[in-house]
């Protein structure tokens, strides 16, 4: 993860396109993945996986929070909207593959009414928005049982391993490669937009939305594109979480989900594709810990089952008291420092 | 026709629920612009304070005085411990503390009062008054309701409107650097803010407890429907909480009583939307002046 911050830092050691500069990246990624993957055990091949459609759902985010100033409480709605995708189009007999490429599209297509909307308003309103429909629109699934699955939700068959790969990858692997390959996609795409003309201009307008209007740019256009750009990599992260949990319910994408996907991209650093690297680490291993240091101890059922969300909640202020610019960004100060030092002798 | 009278008046009575929750966002809005996610596990501290006084005195009065004061000391804590920190930093930071909180919050009292939901009494009857041989959905309780929530907004509108003391919490609140200049402790408002606020919050929870059952997460709803009456009302407006929080109530319950429960949250989502695509900034915005 730290060549992963090394080189993702624009004007980083490596020169070149932006396109060869992100191909490298993703290839040189893409291989050090699949050697890890064969190392570890099955159930951090889950978390693996896990790590990458949070990956790509914060990435997303993170580009449209820290690029265009809007922010979100509802990517957790636009996950639950790529998970129903895949759910009903494999149902409908699809193959994977285009059943999550599926689910970015109809995510997208859904992000552009909501974009258009986000677009007119400003913080805490558009902070309410969102969140009501975070709220809302898992709340679908109950009032159309027969098509969404109601309460209990839909499910389907875990994706069969590729028989050319031998009997060698098991299917918590093959997940877990699933999972990586979406998050690389996602990466690459992402990469390419923010160091691209489109990412300048959403950064202009969020600096000075005027001064970028008189620009001549179209700040409410550039507004809604990267909305509807980070829907799409939440309607991925969507589709691969049902490729790798098999199964999609509303209880699945409680607002919390909406809630956690916002930390992971401040805690993890705003702005920053490592940062959502970082955040997503932290989503997936913080409560791991939480649970195993918990377990650890010998407590009554009240406290095991509650310790492990005390120690997170204290964990999140700390970081956000201690290192306010996220781990990304607390790690630049800190090689800023000890490069400083050391010119210094 | 008795269904709809029915409905207005528990809309009346949840509506009110939620302006009391919307007005604690707003007063902490106000202050330091800060949306204050942790809002609904403070006001569940509270009422679990209130709960356990309850139990131990036998006296409601008691256990409600208690739930007060504990919002205040609670507010003023928090503001004084972990949000001046955040208040000059990224706003997004100030929201991932109060997310943190939530967490801690919710989570702290499960180890303490366990996760299964107790009761909580309520003031008076909950068994609907007697019109005409049957008994509409609105009781002695919700007129309790009512009249806590316009004893407490009008309270709150006089402490602003007429108080020295709420004058230099405007002051403080509208301009934090020419306020000091003129020599209003800044500081000790916004810290006296968070614990007006958390104060309003604690007596939504003891009002709303009775219904809703006592457990750490069973005051979640309540604090997105506060959200959203505070959103729809203006955020930076103590009237606009209170109309927005009418309005809310009301349509959730024509639509849970009229096309079922399950489309109360998209209803939620389709009033706020509307709201806010004809006015993005609320109903009652606070006229800025004009950007160039």
């Amino acid at each position: 993860m730290s060549s992963l911050a090394a080189v993702a830092r624009p004007g980083g050691a490596v020169r070149g396109s932006t396109l060869v500069r992100s191909l490298g990246l993703v290839i040189g990624l893409a291989v050090v993945l699949v050697l890890v993957t064969d190392a570890l055990g099955s159930y951090q091949q889950l978390q693996l996986a896990q790590g990458a459609y949070y990956f790509a759902a914060l990435a997303g985010l993170t580009v449209l929070i820290g690029l265009s100033g809007k922010i979100s409480l509802g990517h957790g709605a636009f996950m639950a909207v790529g998970a129903y995708t895949v759910m009903l189009l494999v149902g409908q007999g699809w193959a994977l593959l285009p059943a999550v490429a599926a689910a970015a599209i109809v995510s997208a297509a859904i992000g552009i009414p909501v974009g258009i909307a986000a677009s007119r308003l400003e913080g805490p309103y558009l902070a309410g928005a969102t969140l009501a429909f975070a709220v809302g629109l898992p709340a679908l699934a109950d009032r159309f049982p027969s098509l969404l699955g109601g309460a209990n939700g839909l499910t389907i068959n875990p994706p069969a391993v590729p028989s050319f790969l031998g009997a060698n990858v098991s299917l918590e692997q093959w997940q877990a490669w699933i999972g990586c390959a979406g998050a690389l996609v996602a990466l690459f795409g992402l990469y390419n937009l923010v160091h691209s003309g489109v990412g300048r201009s959403l950064r202009a307008t969020r600096d000075d939305e005027i001064a970028a209007a008189l620009c001549g740019l179209d700040v409410a256009r550039q507004q809604t594109l990267a909305f509807v750009v980070s829907a799409s990599c939440a309607g991925l992260a969507g589709g691969l979480y049902a490729a790798v949990l098999n199964l999609a319910s509303p209880g699945a994408f409680p607002l919390t989900l909406s809630l956690s996907l916002l930390t992971g991209v401040v805690v993890g650093g705003l702005g920053s594709l490592a940062g959502a690297a970082w955040g997503a680490a932290i989503l997936v291993l913080l409560p791991s810990w939480t649970n195993s240091l918990a377990h650890s101890l010998s407590l009554g059922t009240n406290a095991q089952g509650n310790l492990p969300f005390a120690i997170y909640g204290l964990v999140l202020i700390g970081l956000m008291l201690a290192w306010p610019s996220g781990i990304q960004g607390g790690l630049g100060a800190l090689m800023r420092y000890m490069s400083n030092k050391r010119r210094r002798g | 026709m008795t269904k709809f009278i029915d409905l207005t008046l528990s809309g009346v009575s949840s509506g009110a629920i939620y302006a009391a929750v919307a007005l604690a966002l707003v007063l902490i809005w106000r202050a330091t612009r800060i949306v204050n996610f942790a809002q609904g596990a403070m006001l569940m501290i509270t009422t679990y304070i209130g709960s356990e006084l309850i139990t131990s005195t036998g006296s409601y009065v008691i256990g409600f005085l208690a739930a007060l004061a504990g919002g205040l000391v609670l507010g003023a804590v928090v503001e004084r411990a972990l949000m001046r920190p955040v208040e000059n930093k990224p706003e997004l930071n100030a929201v991932i503390v109060t997310l943190g909180l939530y967490t801690f919050l919710v989570a702290l009292a499960g180890i303490i009062w366990g996760d299964t939901p107790r009761p909580f009494p309520a003031a008076f009857s909950i068994l609907g008054y007697d019109v005409g041989g049957t008994h509409v959905l609105f009781a002695p309780n919700d007129t309790f309701i009512v009249l806590v929530v316009v004893a407490l907004a009008i309270g709150l509108g006089a402490l602003f409107r007429f108080t020295d003391f709420g004058l230099r919490l405007r002051a403080a609140a509208f301009n934090s650097e020419v306020a000091e200049l003129l020599g209003v402790r800044v500081g000790r408002m916004f810290t006296a803010g968070w614990g007006l606020a958390a104060l309003t919050g604690a007596i939504a929870g003891v009002l709303v407890a009775p219904s809703v059952f006592l457990s750490p997460n069973s005051f979640d709803p309540i604090l997105i429907s506060g959200f959203v009456a505070a959103v729809l009302g203006g955020l930076d407006s103590p009237p606009g909480a209170l109309v927005g929080a009418a309005v809310l109530g009301l349509v959730l319950s024509y639509v849970g009583g009229y096309e079922g429960t399950e489309l109360v949250p998209m209803a939620a989502l389709v009033v706020l939307v509307i709201v806010l695509l004809i006015r993005p900034t609320g109903l009652f915005p606070v006229s800025k002046g004009r950007r160039v």
